[in-house]
């Protein structure tokens, strides 16, 4: 059975195909304005990427904030119960999932069969968010996608103390002003959000093993600074930014 | 004024008709409600012409021995959900915002302390108060509110102090309370000019008890599957208990109610169409998402079957000795839900769930109030461990409208409710397998 899921965040919009046990095809593009035409369109792109035609695709399953705009989908689910699906599908040993995505920001229990046993979502402030790491490279002048290599040779990472996105950023910019090194403003940065993140896992209570999804776990620099604060290693898939995608795809198999 | 009080008639049936409408629909009872409540307002506006005098009071206040001298009660709480409800609110947290009150200010202290100045909202302000009547019993912000409002009207102010019991009342608190209802009634002499009528009180009493006991009923009738009354019907029909307890019209309202929903069982009539999963819910409602909040969870077949928030105007009554009403009503008053320690609430929360059989807990961590809202967390761990049930916390405002994030709130109940699906179709299969 062929299936495919569609993850529509906030930033991106994510697209993967699943033929039984086995990843075929997965795509990133920009979500853009119109979240229905960005459904449309990664969903047409990762069918060209895996070569197959539409009639190929048994099910389809919609995810994110943009799930009910996709009009093709069988069925949607959150992106509680997809990313949950997504890592169970990766690693059946996952009992937590923390997933930073561009808006927000969750932590997931799972239990033995990776059903969903608790979530917090945090989605009220960009704080521990991917935006949160927008804002600052923008005001550190650095590319994002250094901020990982570059926050790993800092030997005594700045304090950022402010918890909202705008006072850290006046922060960070008076630590430029007063001439702290930037990989140890980044290295500050990272320290700040996994502080963040990490209580909302100890809300529910973390189980080992745990796994980083959402596009921010491509920052080596959060998953480092993450696995140090919760003192556990920090599972990333390199599937991690798909990962609610190819749940969705895994969750239209059971349909 | 005869023309003043036409018009406000008509402002007060278009809110209760028009706010309400989809619900009352379900209720043929609502035409009493609201006839009950236009002449409640009325008599309330008109209380200059009339000469009757008229109190403002917090929702937890001992109204009894104002309604035993005729003094008109009002609460700025219930206009503040009127004014959340029409979707007033944030227009006039804006107001107070702008008088340089901070935005973190309870929104019901807000709306009412911008309405005063403006006589806004859905009914054209409240009547002006010759007294004002705070109990600290629910929180702190209300003296501060009430001081303020005793300067801006320039009228007197009673406070009653009832410290908050941790576990049980202690000997020195009950008599702390009890001393300071005697200088409430020398207040209330003052006020009104003359002795107190302390045969009155206990027919007042005697009626506050009963229509606490008939609102408990009403309640308990969401106890059957289904439930024949949701939180959302039970948010609106509130209104009496807590504006007019003590007087007959509670009576007869809640004894037609309770009829209405056995007959409703009788005939399998339930809030919510095809119940399947049923809810309880924490603190106040966001008046401004009512609606929207029974759509939602009903998409999902669930029923918000009962809430804490109701039951506070009917949960203290085992404290209320019907022959010694005013020496009982001092604890009644202090013990209410908010003025007890987080394990006492846990416990009364526990003691719903099982009552009413509930699959999931819904926590609404309100901006606006800290009393209820800041063991919500201790609450929630709590009901996890001793009931195991799925708990979800949705973070608003009562009447804030700028808190309520709609999109994101819609994914949490999605994402609670296919936890709640999943289990129930889990622990189904495993009672057929054992069948
Ligand atoms: S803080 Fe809470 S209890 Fe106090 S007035 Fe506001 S809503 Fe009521």
């Amino acid at each position: 059975m062929i299936t495919a899921g569609i993850d529509i965040g906030s930033i991106t919009a994510k697209a993967a195909i699943v033929d039984g046990g086995k990843i075929i095809a997965t795509k990133i593009i920009f979500t853009g304005y119109n979240a229905e035409l960005a459904g449309q369109k990664v969903y047409d792109e990762v069918l060209i990427e895996a070569g197959l035609g539409k009639t190929a695709i048994d099910k389809i399953v919609s995810t994110g904030y943009g799930r009910n705009a996709v009009g093709f989908a069988d069925k949607s689910f959150t992106e509680i119960m997809a990313h949950a699906a997504g890592a169970y599908f990766l690693n059946p040993l996952i009992h937590s999932i923390i997933d930073i995505g561009g808006q927000d920001s969750k932590a997931i229990l799972l239990d033995d069969k990776g059903k969903v046993k608790n979530f917090v979502m945090n989605d009220k402030c960009a704080a521990g968010t991917g935006r949160f790491l927008e804002v600052m490279a923008r005001a550190l002048e650095v590319n994002l996608d250094d901020f990982g290599t570059m926050s790993q040779k800092s030997a005594s990472p700045s304090k950022i103390s402010s918890l909202c996105t705008v006072f850290a950023e006046s922060e960070v910019i008076s630590l430029i002003a007063r001439g702290e090194k930037r990989q140890d403003i980044i290295a500050g940065i990272h320290e700040s959000i996994a502080a963040r993140v990490s209580s909302m896992l100890a809300r529910i209570g973390v189980q080992k093993p745990a796994m980083i999804t959402g596009g921010v776990a491509r920052n080596s620099g959060v998953v480092l600074a993450l696995s140090k604060k919760l003192d556990m290693e920090m599972e990333v898939s390199p599937y991690a930014q798909v990962n609610g995608a190819i749940g969705a795809a895994i969750l239209a198999a059971a349909l | 004024m005869k023309k003043q009080i036409s018009d406000l008639l008509k402002i007060i049936g278009i809110f209760l008709f028009g706010k309400f409408k989809k619900f009352t629909m379900r209720f043929k009872k609502s035409k009493t409600m609201k006839d009950i409540m236009l002449v409640y307002y009325s008599e309330a506006k008109s209380a200059r012409l009339t000469r009757k005098k008229v109190a403002w009071i917090t929702s937890g206040g001992p109204v009894e021995p104002l309604i035993a001298m005729d003094v008109i009660p009002v609460y700025p709480e219930n206009h503040g959900a009127m004014i959340g409800a029409s979707k007033m609110g944030t227009g006039l947290c804006e107001t107070a915002e702008n008088m340089g009150y901070s935005s973190d200010l309870c929104s019901y202290a807000r709306a009412d302390i911008a309405c005063a100045t403006v006589n806004g909202g859905p009914i054209g302000g409240l009547p002006k108060p010759d007294m004002l009547v705070c109990c600290n019993n629910i929180c702190g912000t209300v003296l501060k509110w009430y001081e303020v409002q005793a300067r801006y009207f320039n009228v007197p102010l009673f406070v009653l102090d009832t410290p908050f019991c941790h576990t049980g009342y202690s000997e020195e608190t009950a008599r702390y309370v009890r001393s300071q209802i005697n200088e409430y009634i020398s207040f209330i002499e003052r006020a009104c000019g003359r002795k107190f009528d302390y045969e009155r009180v206990k027919k007042v009493g005697h009626l506050s008890l009963q229509g606490q006991q008939l609102w408990q009923k009403v309640l308990d009738t969401a106890a059957h599957k289904p439930a024949p009354l949701s939180a959302f019907d039970a948010f609106y029909h509130l209104a009496l208990i807590v504006t007019l307890r003590g007087t007959p019209e509670v009576i007869d309202y809640y004894t037609a109610l309770v009829a209405k929903m056995k007959d409703r069982i009788a005939r399998g009539i339930s809030a919510v169409p095809n119940e399947k999963y049923r809810l309880l819910w924490d603190n106040l409602p966001i008046w401004h998402r009512t609606r929207w909040l029974y759509d939602k969870f009903a998409s999902h077949d669930a029923c918000l079957v009962a809430d804490t928030y109701t039951s506070a105007w009917c949960g203290t009554m085992k404290y209320i000795d019907e022959n010694n009403f005013i020496d009982s009503m001092a604890e009644a008053y202090t013990r209410i839900y908010l003025n007890i320690g987080v394990d006492e609430m846990a416990k009364m929360v526990i003691a719903m769930i099982d009552k009413y059989d509930v699959d999931g807990f819904v926590l609404h961590s309100n901006r606006s109030c800290k009393p209820y809202s800041f063991g919500q967390m201790d609450i929630q761990r709590i009901v996890e461990k001793e009931r195991g049930i799925p708990c979800l916390m949705i973070e608003a405002d009562m009447v804030d409208e700028r808190t309520f994030s709609e999109s994101q709130i819609s994914t949490r109940i999605d994402a609670f409710m296919e936890i709640i699906k999943e289990r129930k179709k889990h622990s189904s299969s495993i009672s057929m397998a054992k069948e």
